[in-house]
């Protein structure tokens, strides 16, 4: 999946290839133990001596939540334009960062737009991708993001979101900014359609995203493990200059100040957007019979 | 012209060195640009020299400038009536936010800003102009009170951001300010927010969708701090001018890049030195908006305050044959 020249791939699940498959075998960063590669893909990246979650790729993620097959990317076909002309100290332009995270991810951009049914029921996808310059927020995120809901209220599917960003994407500096009133703007398209908006932060979710967009869903979820805030610990640290609580901005923070409505383990995310889409299922389209059907099905099996 | 202009303001920040305020930096480069302009002119351009442009670090210090007009400044000189409400009706009152009912142009308006304290006590008790999420609640509070009646907004941004701190992140400021741009974008009477000093962040934007954004000559806005996106970016904060400049955070870039109206001038020097002039400048600006915003229907407003928005951004298309 990697770019070469201008050729940009949209994403496909069944030809998904990982980078780092040569390696049969890897140490988990918490436990030390050394675990057998496959069987951390076979569990949703988890480690299976301790339970500690490895970062999921946007793809992954999203092969971990849809209906086998059903999944499709529709991303508007951009990316990433330069309008301050942005210079790193290291003297890299900001194009040149964006065509290096192009080719070490294969992705087109931080974010991935798809149609796709979970458990049946209609969805549109948003994801994102945080190897991708740390799945920040330009331009770029912004007009997916309206795009998705776009497709949501034209298909009267459901929107899920998923957050692994850290923030607004500097680089673009205002015009970043300006995407948390763009992408929130949008937002109420799908209030006055009546259609869901699941949000679910992951590992990490902060910042510009964290105080727009993700924080505006009808139902939020936190992936256990994510880390979800608005001003970074470091930076919080120093202002304060006092330690912080051990659980600072984690799952359990967010849930016990009433952040978000659930913490939810990575492998039942999938059963609880099932359980989430299931209410909202006389709202959406195509779901009710086909989908309460497999679905029920699966419950009895 | 320009010369004298250019000689009248070193006079002015000479005159504010004495007071104790430390301008060294600006003096020297406004003097350097004075005698560049003399050799430039000495020998006969082909065009008009170009009037001297104040470098972008210059402006992030003039927004800072502890003798600029605060948010409460204005609303003393502009509004009449000022009638000041508190507290978010959930946790508490933040004095970061001041928010009320005045009175513009013989027209009742709520108005909502970031305060700066003037002195050391009054920082405290305003926390540097950085909200806590109560500041964001309150003002959204007084914004639909201001909906309910038909009364018009005006929101004047002054802040370096959102307050870092544990209480704040305990009282979920993310959401707070994700809130505040959503309800803005739906409030259905006009809004006219104007960045007066520095626009910092999400805490700037909190308070800055409006169907007219106007930033004062030498305001700034901008996703990070300088010192902030130095530290992230350059991995050293004292490289803030350069991070500065790279950021494109001045009104005139920002008019450019078509996420400000309209740039309200102010004299030359900055507004401290001359406040008269920039609260008429403002003043005028005001009229001027409202009175077009006001003719407008509200489902019109509404549609052009999200239309506005959502022209922001710029990406490059690709074709879809290079994208399968």
């Amino acid at each position: 999946m990697a770019i070469f020249g201008k050729k940009y791939f949209k994403v496909e699940l069944e030809r998904l290839e990982r980078k780092d498959d040569e390696t049969l075998w890897m140490k988990c960063k918490a436990c030390g133990e050394l675990v057998f590669k496959k069987r951390v893909r076979e569990n949703n990246n988890i480690c299976p001596k301790c339970g500690e979650y490895f970062f999921l790729t946007a793809p992954e993620r999203i092969e971990l939540l849809v209906d086998p097959g059903s999944f499709e990317d529709i991303s508007r076909p951009i990316v990433a334009a330069d309008p301050l002309q942005f210079i790193d100290e290291d003297g890299k332009p900001y194009s040149e960062k964006v065509k290096k995270a192009q080719e070490e991810t294969g992705l087109a951009n931080e974010i991935i737009i798809g149609r796709a049914r979970i458990g049946g029921y209609p969805v549109i996808l948003a994801v994102m991708d945080f190897r991708f310059i740390g799945g920040s927020m330009g331009s770029v995120m912004g007009e997916q993001i309206c795009q998705a809901i776009q497709y949501a209220v034209q298909e009267r599917a459901a929107l899920v979101l998923i957050s692994a960003t850290g923030g607004a994407r500097m680089q673009e500096g205002i015009l970043s900014l300006m995407q948390m009133a763009k992408t929130s703007a949008a937002r109420k398209r799908l209030e006055d359609a009546k259609l869901p908006f699941i949000s679910i932060m992951t590992y990490p979710t902060t910042a510009g995203v964290e105080a727009s967009i993700a924080s505006l869903g009808d139902i939020t979820l936190a992936e256990k493990g994510a880390l979800i805030g608005f001003t970074g610990r470091r930076v919080i640290k120093q202002t304060i200059r006092q330690e912080l609580p051990e659980d600072f901005q984690t799952d359990r923070f967010a849930f016990e100040h009433g952040i978000v409505d659930n913490v939810v383990k990575r492998e039942q995310l999938r059963d609880e957007l099932i359980k989430i889409l299931r209410l909202f299922a006389p709202l959406l389209a195509h779901s009710s019979a086909v989908a309460g059907e497999a679905h029920q099905r699966e419950a009895i099996v | 012209m320009i010369y004298e202009e250019l000689q009248r303001q070193i006079e002015q920040l000479r005159a504010l060195s004495r007071n104790g305020v430390d301008l060294s930096e600006e003096i020297a480069r406004l003097e350097a640009k004075l005698a560049a302009l003399k050799r430039q002119t000495a020998t006969p351009a082909p065009s008009p020299a170009p009037s001297p442009e104040l470098d972008d670090w210059e402006r992030v210090k003039l927004a800072r400038h502890p003798k600029r007009p605060y948010a409460l400044d204005y609303i003393q000189a502009l509004t009449e009536d000022f009638y000041e409400l508190h507290g978010d009706r959930l946790y508490g009152d933040d004095a970061a936010v001041v928010a009320g009912i005045a009175r513009f142009d013989g027209q009742t308006v709520v108005i909502v800003g970031t305060q700066k304290g003037r002195d050391a006590t009054e920082n405290v008790r305003r926390n540097f102009g950085m909200p806590h999420p109560e500041g964001y609640r309150k003002a959204l509070r007084v914004m639909k009170l201001g909906e309910r009646f038909g009364f018009p907004i005006l929101t004047l941004i002054d802040t370096p951001g959102a307050y870092p701190g544990v209480g704040a992140e305990e009282r979920n400021i993310g959401g707070a300010l994700a809130q505040n741009i959503y309800e803005l974008f739906n409030l259905k009477v006009p809004i006219i927010a104007t960045i007066i000093g520095e626009g910092g962040s999400g805490g700037a934007i909190a308070l800055a969708i409006g169907d007219r954004v106007l930033m004062l000559e030498n305001a700034i806005y901008s996703v990070i701090t300088p010192e902030g996106c130095a530290a992230i970016l350059f991995r050293d904060a004292s490289k803030a001018p350069e991070a500065a400049r790279a950021l494109k955070l001045t009104a005139p870039h920002l008019l450019r890049l078509g996420v400000i109206d309209e740039i309200v001038p102010e004299p030359p020097g900055g507004a401290h030195l001359d406040p008269e002039m920039a609260l008429c400048a403002l003043k005028s600006a005001w009229q001027r908006h409202l009175r077009e915003v006001l003719a407008l229907p509200v489902d019109v407003l509404q549609k052009q305050r999200r239309e506005k928005f959502h022209k922001m951004g710029l990406y490059e298309e690709i074709t879809e044959s290079s994208f399968s």
